[in-house]
């Protein structure tokens, strides 16, 4: 291992991912504009999350006139949206573009449900059971203790984390094929340069742009969201780091063969894809089938996004997410040994 | 001439002759193949130390694969390539230079720092100085790869080829695409790293590029090496003829006084003839106008054509 030619790769492909500006700037400005996207949409104290269509349009839900009882017009995350007939509501409803329709002038308190909509149901028992009069008795409430995590600071690392994973398996999986394909790699293979120099010095580079990208958006977000971190930043920024040498490892395992970058594409896509949806990016998959929930075990964004919420959201230590660190770090060897067995200048 | 495509008879093969010892590369049977397509077959020649040795042929000739493999870009299917009489060690990229036909550069960086980053990758690098002065890319240091023209770009691609002060150095196809004035100064470039007393192996399908360049030449076609000498010597053994070429009207009409074999090419008429001082007496006797008279020696495109009947662009 020559670390002066790997050091000479390394500070070439820099130099090339700042110097294209737009690649540069949108890799900014895509975890940016998601992130303060989402924190509006999803962090308000405002926030909705079902829809309840009413008519006639000229009664608003907490009109004098309105037979709505008066826990369910006030009841928290539903929003009320008016319409000129029944018609029109269940237009709405049939394509789930609300969650209930109600007639708020009827004194039977008529209401229309779609019964094949999960939302739906949950709304219609919301909207029974604001109909009880002794509402406080029915069941004991307790809050969970402790300080409350916003929705946002839980978002915060599943948006970071798959930022990195796509900056890391295109930026290296991709890339890399592209070079094979216009000969760029083919010219590197007449110089004494040894493929695990070559590979290292492209994933330490997109190391390098992962972690200096989340130290940026962090730091431009953080003046906005103002996030709650309760456990130490140095374990989340080496959860991150891990994080980024696992995903840029398995960038390099695809980058290995191959001249066709729209089967490299297919490819990649196959594999972020699930990663995103499974690994808890967007939503708990807390509850779905056990064999979902093996699947997702299998992508190191999972145990990164474990890791990073334990430290961010619960307090953590590095001892707490040991395991997930290991299995980063053997993700990471496991690759980068098959990447350097498969790869290949010009094939 | 009736061509076979096999060239049984004219096939040349040294291998008696080949002494390791002396020569820098040696070939030995080698063959590539892909799939059903045999590119290479059973190919042989060596290099002499410190000579420019060119692989002529037409397009899809089997010179750039013969050429990747003797680099080690490629692995042969059968065959063997000794480099001072040994197998090529892990060192020989080391003391090698290559200029691809086909091969591109990180866009945004400049030539600069293009060089730098190669200059890095080897132990014993050239001054980077001499090497931009060598390759007149002192003008255009700070600009980037994807602004370069054609004719820079193939000096910068020159430029890395020599940036370890290779012993050896490949040349594929350098000046394909250049325009005349850019190629002629390639040559230039070409000559004084000869005059360094490197060996340069090149592949082309000019005739002139390897008529100037190349003390030997080897002529390919279809995966086989079909003869292998000076440029001089191919000429001289296998197409001697030269021909003379007047207009059709200095005959006034009498084309049945030409004593030589000769054929019409649009108003002009072409002779074929063994000497020319003979053949110009000889027309001198029948009293024709020669003022514009024009003669044509043979060179090697002709020699292609007299071994394999088909021309070099065909």
């Amino acid at each position: 291992m020559n670390f002066k030619r790997m050091w000479a790769m390394f500070t070439a492909r820099n130099h090339e991912f700042f110097r294209d500006k737009a690649a540069f700037g949108w890799n900014f400005a895509f975890p940016f504009l998601i992130i303060v996207g989402l924190g509006f949409i999803y962090g308000g104290e405002d926030q909705q999350q079902f829809k309840i269509g009413i008519f006639p349009a000229d009664i608003q839900v907490n009109a004098s006139e309105s037979t709505v009882p008066p826990f369910f017009q006030e009841g928290k995350f539903l929003q009320f949206i008016n319409f000129a007939s029944q018609e029109e509501g269940a237009e709405k409803l049939k394509h789930h573009k609300i969650d209930l329709l109600l007639d708020v002038r009827s004194p039977q308190h008529r209401y229309w449900m779609n019964e094949s909509s999960p939302q739906s149901a949950v709304v219609e028992q919301i909207f029974l059971a604001s109909f009880l009069k002794d509402r406080q008795n029915v069941a004991e409430k307790k809050s969970i203790e402790g300080v409350q995590i916003r929705h946002i600071d839980w978002l915060f690392p599943g948006i970071l984390a798959m930022n990195m994973m796509f900056s890391a398996l295109w930026g290296v999986g991709y890339v890399v094929v592209r070079y094979r394909k216009n000969g760029a790699l083919k010219r590197l293979k007449a110089t004494p340069l040894t493929p695990l120099e070559y590979l290292s010095a492209q994933m330490f580079s997109r190391i390098f742009l992962i972690m200096f990208t989340i130290v940026v958006v962090w730091i431009g977000t953080n003046f906005i969201f103002h996030f709650q971190v309760h456990g130490s930043y140095g374990a989340l920024a080496l959860v991150f780091l891990l994080g980024s040498l696992s995903m840029s490892s398995i960038g390099l395992v695809l980058a290995a063969r191959g001249t066709s970058e729209e089967f490299t594409s297919g490819v990649l896509n196959f594999i972020s894809m699930p990663m995103m949806f499974l690994s808890e990016v967007w939503f708990s998959i807390e509850g779905a089938p056990a064999w979902v929930q093996s699947l997702a075990k299998v992508f190191p964004l999972t145990h990164l996004l474990t890791a990073a919420r334990k430290i961010m959201n619960d307090g953590a230590t590095l001892v707490d997410v040991q395991s997930e660190c290991i299995i980063l770090v053997i993700t990471t060897l496991l690759c980068l040994t098959l990447a350097s067995k498969l790869f290949s200048w010009n094939e | 001439m009736e061509h076979d495509p096999e060239f049984p008879a004219i096939r040349i093969l040294h291998i008696a002759a080949l002494e390791p010892m002396n020569n820098i590369i040696d070939v030995i049977h080698l063959s590539k193949t892909y799939g059903d397509n045999q590119a290479v077959k059973d190919v042989s020649f060596s290099v002499s130390e410190g000579i420019c040795f060119g692989l002529l042929g037409p397009n899809g000739a089997g010179k750039s694969t013969t050429m990747e493999m003797v680099e080690d870009i490629i692995s042969p299917s059968s065959g063997q390539i000794l480099y001072q009489g040994q197998p090529r060690r892990a060192s020989f990229r080391e003391e090698i230079g290559i200029q691809f036909q086909h091969t591109s550069l990180l866009s945004f960086l400049s030539v600069e720092e293009t060089l730098l980053s190669f200059h890095k990758l080897y132990k014993n690098p050239e001054d980077i100085d001499a090497l931009t002065e060598r390759c007149d890319l002192g003008p255009i240091l700070k600009r980037r790869n994807d602004q370069l023209s054609g004719g820079q770009l193939q000096r910068l691609m020159l430029a890395l080829a020599l940036v370890n002060k290779p012993r050896l150095v490949f040349l594929d196809e350098p000046s394909t695409g250049l325009d005349p004035q850019s190629r002629r100064n390639l040559w230039e470039i070409v000559r004084s790293i000869k005059a360094d007393g490197k060996t340069i192996i090149m592949t082309t399908h000019s005739m002139e590029e390897a008529e100037t360049l190349c003390d030997e030449v080897a002529i390919m076609d279809m995966g086989n090496i079909i003869t292998w000498d000076t440029p001089a010597r191919l000429i001289q053994t296998h197409c001697r003829k030269s021909s003379i070429l007047l207009p059709e009207s200095a005959f006034k009409s009498n084309l049945t006084a030409i004593p030589f074999p000769w054929k019409r090419r649009d108003d002009t008429i072409v002779m074929e003839i063994g000497q020319v001082n003979e053949g110009l007496s000889t027309l001198l006797g029948l009293d024709i106008d020669l003022s514009e008279m024009a003669v044509h020696s043979s060179n090697l495109e002709d020699v292609f054509l007299c071994l394999t009947g088909k021309g070099l662009r065909d």
